[in-house]
Order: structure tokens, then sequence, then C-alpha cells
């Protein structure tokens, strides 16, 4: 297959939410010995955008969203390795730590939200759920992220968002990292009131916001 | 695999209902029913039934209706004004239609009633036409601006002129119908294909107790003839035009359908009937007719019930409210209504967008109203088995990190299964305070405007469009009415 039939395939892959497809596109684009990150910008990257104005536009809802995040990931998990032995990097969008915050289970909301920076380009360091923040911060320094994200599902756990950025001020890191906030709680006003960097409504908007606070469009 | 079950209300055992029927028919012929139509009497009369000295009660035999039960069919065709869509009145199929001849409007931003004007039904046409729950049109407003003799015709004019439903409509006088049949053959191409292909039907008002008037009468008459389906519409008030108990005013609301369905057996045989009403639980305090009294609901549905004994199409007046504003009763009223009157398998329902005892039409309900029809309908669609087996597949694999979001089977199913919210508020609280603390009678109001703008007409014949106008034109000069509103269609 050339690469203007492969390039559509690979989109409509994503946006179908087809891991199976997603993955045997990738794996022949390696077999087929081409430039991996055009395929990856030209081929998976204008998938999960459309997957994105899907969900704006009102059509796609959370099971696509995730299904195309997941078919994104499958295809990276192919290309990520072949990147990496032409000492190449797909993530252009730098290291992420994303967690739900301590005393707080809530997971999805978080998940989507990572899996969607993640099939955004970014490296992510998802921590899971209920998360101590001195964590959030170990993890940040250790992988020389350049963002946090923070989720909290309940208002009495989101005044942990704010305790996070206290931290980080005490320890004169603050200036070093971008933080997310999110969750059902949360507001812009609320992101605006602890100092935070941004608050996204949802996984699509957090990615946006995600590439313009670090300087992608 | 196991089909879904679909939800039945049933509030009469089979017994109940046997005694209703025979005490209906024996009150007919005891009592009779009084008609003010000199043609129905002589068909009546001819047909063998006992006409009073004064030429207008009339006794009808059990023979007789008994007879006439027999020759009307158990489901009326509807289509639509292509032609190309098909409705079933009958069984229990389920159609909403907006409550009918409001003459006022709901005026949202000064939360006041006014007089409807004929801007304001080209609005309800438009937005119905845009609503997918409500199956068919109804001439839903009398409109204030248009002179009293051609206000009939001139609203069914307007609706063929911009959409494309079925209509639900009637005569306000008896030279109303042969304008309106007219128009809707010309819609059809000629009586014979209207006849065929029915576009609307016409609904005729009993007199409580037991009276046709001459105006309802005649519709009867008149829409057998040409192959309409007519909508009987009884309304006994319990306690005031009918007995005070349910089951009394059951027995009379059955013998007024049945002496109107034998008017338009004895008119044209085989002729469509709609076994229907308008019935109220009347309020001995106010003086008023409570169409979102629980008591009406128990009237409708349990004629309905005995309007499926009986094997005929039903229809009744549910899903309206009385609240003067889209307030919380008039939420629940309407929604409670529809629930019981589609779960009673009521074929035609009438009444969203109603508030103020059928007085008033909103835009903002219409649009709220839908999204309750949508519930219902995803009610009466029940709960089928979709797998085989029903979800032990869907566990094959599955690890203690999985989600059900990205399964597959969610995003094969959930939109099939689930319709999601609509209008309905659904944000967390927080989210709903920063989007304005926004009610849903305001994401109505957006959401009305958002459809106008949306709305495109259905594309009409020009020639068809020509000869609707010609037909309104000579009736309005017969009615000696100069001037109609004018309109840029």
């Amino acid at each position: 297959m050339t690469k203007n039939e492969l390039f559509p395939k690979m989109s409509e892959a994503i946006v179908a939410g087809d891991r199976a497809a997603a993955t045997t596109l990738a794996e022949d684009a390696v077999r087929g010995d081409l430039d991996l990150l055009e395929v990856i910008e030209q081929g998976y990257v204008p998938g999960i955008q459309k997957v994105g104005d899907l969900w704006e536009e009102g059509e796609y809802f959370l099971p696509e969203l995730i299904s195309s995040a997941e078919a994104m990931k499958a295809a990276m998990a192919v290309l990520d390795p072949e990147l990496k032995r032409r000492s190449l990097s797909s993530h252009m969008g730098g290291r992420v730590v994303i967690g739900t915050v301590e005393g707080d289970i809530h997971d999805i909301g978080k998940n989507l939200v990572a899996s969607m920076l993640q099939a955004g380009g970014f490296e992510v360091y998802d921590l899971g759920a209920d998360v101590k923040l001195e964590r959030f911060i170990e993890k940040a320094e250790e992988v020389g992220a350049g963002m946090i994200c923070l989720s909290a599902l309940l208002t009495t756990t989101m005044t942990n968002q704010r305790r996070l950025l206290g931290l980080l001020k005490d320890r004169g890191l603050r200036d070093k990292y971008k933080v997310l906030v999110g969750g059902a709680p949360a507001s812009r006003k609320w992101a605006e009131e602890i100092g935070a960097d941004g608050y996204a409504e949802n996984a699509v908007a957090a990615v946006k916001l995600a590439k313009s606070l670090s300087g992608r469009t | 695999m196991i089909e879904a079950k679909r939800p039945r209300l049933e509030l009469l055992s089979q017994a109940f209902m046997e005694r209703i029927v025979d005490e209906a028919l024996t009150l007919l012929e005891r009592h009779g029913v009084m008609v003010e139509n000199a043609e129905a009497v002589k068909l009546l009369g001819a047909a063998g039934a006992e006409v009073d000295r004064d030429g207008q009660r009339t006794r009808l035999s059990r023979k007789l209706v008994e007879k006439c039960l027999a020759s009307t069919p158990p489901a009326a065709a509807l289509y639509d004004r292509s032609g190309a869509k098909a409705f079933t009145v009958g069984g229990d199929e389920v159609h909403f239609d907006p409550g009918s001849a409001a003459v006022t409007m709901l005026d949202h931003d000064t939360q006041s009633e006014r007089k409807a004007a004929t801007p304001d039904l080209v609005a309800f046409y438009k937005l119905v036409e845009t609503l997918d729950n409500f199956h068919f049109q109804s001439t839903g407003l009398i409109a204030s601006d248009v002179p009293a003799p051609v206000s009939d015709a001139y609203r069914l004019y307007l609706g063929l002129c911009l959409s494309e439903k079925p209509f639900v409509t009637g005569t306000f006088r008896v030279e109303g119908f042969a304008p309106m049949r007219d128009m809707l053959a010309a819609v059809r191409g000629g009586e014979d294909e209207l006849r065929r292909k029915p576009l609307a039907i016409f609904d005729a008002c009993p007199s409580p107790p037991l009276k046709w008037s001459n105006l309802t009468t005649q519709s009867l008459i008149d829409a057998a003839r040409a192959g309409l389906p007519s909508e009987l519409i009884s309304m006994g008030m319990t306690g005031a035009t009918s007995p005070a108990t349910i089951a009394g005013t059951l027995v009379q609301h059955v013998a007024e359908n049945l002496s109107g369905l034998v008017i338009c057996q004895l008119a044209k045989t085989g002729a469509p009937v709609i076994f229907g009403g308008s019935p109220s639980s009347f309020d001995m305090r106010k003086g008023t007719t409570p169409m979102g009294a629980i008591e009406t609901m128990m009237i409708d549905a349990a004629y309905a019930q005995i309007g499926k004994l009986l094997k005929l199409p039903t229809h009744a007046y549910m899903g309206l409210s009385d609240a003067k504003v889209n307030d919380p009763q008039a939420g629940y009223e309407t929604a409670l209504g529809a629930v019981l009157g589609a779960m009673a398998g009521v074929n035609v329902i009438s009444g969203p967008g109603m508030l103020d005892f059928e007085s008033c039409q909103s835009l903002e309900k219409l649009v709220i109203d839908d999204g309750i029809c949508a519930m219902v309908y995803r009610l009466l669609a029940g709960i089928a088995q979709r797998d085989d087996p029903i979800a032990l597949g869907t566990f094959e694999g599955f690890t203690a990190g999985m989600s059900f979001l990205s399964h597959p089977h969610t995003r094969k199913w959930y939109r099939k299964e689930h319709i999601g919210g609509g209008l309905a508020d659904r944000d967390p609280f927080d989210a709903w305070v920063a989007a304005g603390r926004t009610s849903i009678v305001d994401k109505a109001h957006t959401d009305v405007a958002r459809r106008l703008g949306a709305y495109a007409a259905p594309p009409l014949d020009g020639a068809v469009r020509k000869e609707l106008d010609r037909i309104m034109a000579a009736y309005a000069r017969a009615a000696g009415v100069d001037e109609l509103p004018a309109l840029d269609l």
C-alpha cells in the first residue's frame, strides 16, 4: 500500500475506534519502512483530531472517544519501539503526570483524559487513583515532566488540588510545572482561585488546553 | 433471542369491560341519543333506529350497533403529505400529536398568555415539523387575526403548505368540510387517491350527555364519505355532564362513541372511525376540567382498553397539563399522561404543547414534551435480549483494569439501548452553576429558536400549491372574507 492509501485508512481506523485495524496498519507501515513520524502525523493524528471534532459536534460520546483513544494507543504501541530503535520520539507534546488526588477513587474521567492526552502525542505517566500528593511531585521530577494533571470528583477531595500547588510552591518548584485541574466539582473559577494553570471540562478540551500550554496548536 | 415485552396498562377486568359495554348498549337502546342533523336522523331511521316524534332522539338497537361495529375497520391508515410514509392507527401503535385548537400562546418573554395569531401558527407548524416524536401535526392554534368563517380551513391550508406530516384537524362550521377535503385531495391528486391514502383525521365532539350537534354530525358523515377517519371526542365531565363515578362516565363515553360510529357506518359502510375522547374529572371546587387529574387519565386509559376490546383504533387527550406556565406541574402532568396513555396502547395521543385546560399552546413546552415522548417510545420498546449469552461474552478476557467504556460491546449497543438526556439537565451541580443555572424552559426557548432557524419547508409541487391557494381563496370569497393575513410562506 502506498502512503496515500495507507494514511486515510489509519485515520479511519482511529475514527472507528478499531484497535485491530489500527495495529495492523501500524505494522504495515513498519514493514514498509515508511517514515514513522510522517505516519503518525499524517495517518493517525488526523483521525484523533476528527474524533475530537465529532465529540465537540455532539456526534461522539464517551464510548467512541475512549475506543478511539485506545485504538491510537494500540497503534503507538507498535510504532513507539520502532521509533526508539531509530532514536526518534513521537512525543512532541512532552511528558505529563496525571492522577486522581488522594482520598478520591474516581478514575473514569481521569482515565479518559490520560488516554486522550496520550493519543494527542503526550508521554503520559498515569499514577492511577487515590494518589498521595507527594507522589505526583516525585514522579514529575523523576521523568522530567512539564505538566501535572490533577483529577478530583468530590468537593471534599478537590481541596487536595489546592494543597498540591502549595507543596510545589513550598519547594520552589511551582514554575517548573504547568498544573491542570479537572473533575466534576472543578471549574475555571476554581482553577483561578487556587492558582492552577488551567481547567478543562472534558477530555477533548483537556488535550486542547495541554497543547496550547505546551506551545502546540 | 427473547423479544421485548410491551409494557401494558390495563385498569379494567374483562368482566367489568363487558358490563360497561353492555350498559352502554342498553343506554342507546332505551334512552337513545339526540342527533341534531336531519340527514343523520334519516339514515338512522332507514337503518331501523327508533326516531322520536320531535325527530331528534333516536334509539339504536343492539343489533344495529353490533352490525356497525363489525363493519368498522380495526385500524385506520394515514399517510404523510408525500404519500410515501404510512402510519397505522391501530394495534399497539402510539402516535403523538400536539394538543389542538388552542386559542392562546404562552409568550416566553412575559410568561403570559396572549391571543394566538397567524405568525404563531406558522411557527407552531414549523416547530412541530422538526420534532420527530410527534408523528402527526395538529391544527393546533386558532389564529385570532383570521376571520372566523374561514378559520378552520385556513389552519389546514397553512399546515399543508408548511408540513409533511399527517394532520389531526376538524371543522368549525358545516361549510368548512368541503374546502378542507378539496385541499387534502389536491395534495393527493384526487378524491380517490385521498380515500386510498388519507392525509388527515377529523375530530368530531359529541355534546355530553349523549348528543350530536348538527356540525359534528355533518363532519362524521362528510369524513366517512371522503374515506377520512373520524376521531370521536366524547368529553363527559364527571358529576357535571356525565355520571360522577368513573365507571358511570365510561358507560356514557362508550355509548356516545358507539352512536357516532353508527352514524359514520350508515354514511359509508367500512368508514374508518377512531374510538377517542377528551373526558375529564370535573373539579367540584373550581368548576374546571382538569386534564392533568389522575382520574381523567384513568378514564382515558380505561376507555382505550374498551376500545381495544371492541377492536377499534383509539385516541385520547393525554400528555398535557392544566398549569399556566412550564412549571413542575406542567412537567409531571404531561409526563404522567404520556406514559399512561402509551402504556394503555392509545393509538393517537393528542396533548403535547398544551397548557391551561386545552386552551394554551407553548412552543417551549412542545420541545420539552417531545423529549417526554422520546422517553415514552423508549419505554414502549421495552427490554430485549440483545446477545446470547446475555452478558457472559462481555466478561471474557475482562481484567481488573478494564472498564466497559472502551469495550466494543458498549459501542455496539449503548446508542440502541439508551436515548440520551435531550434537554434534561445531567450536569454535575457546579457545572450547572457554571453554565448559568439554566432551566429547562430557557434551554427549550433556545432550542425553539434553533429549530425554527433550521426549518426548511418540505418541497411542495407548484401546481398543488396553486390549487391550494385557489381553493382557499374561493372559500374565503364565498364566506364573504376579503382579506386573509399576508404571508410569505
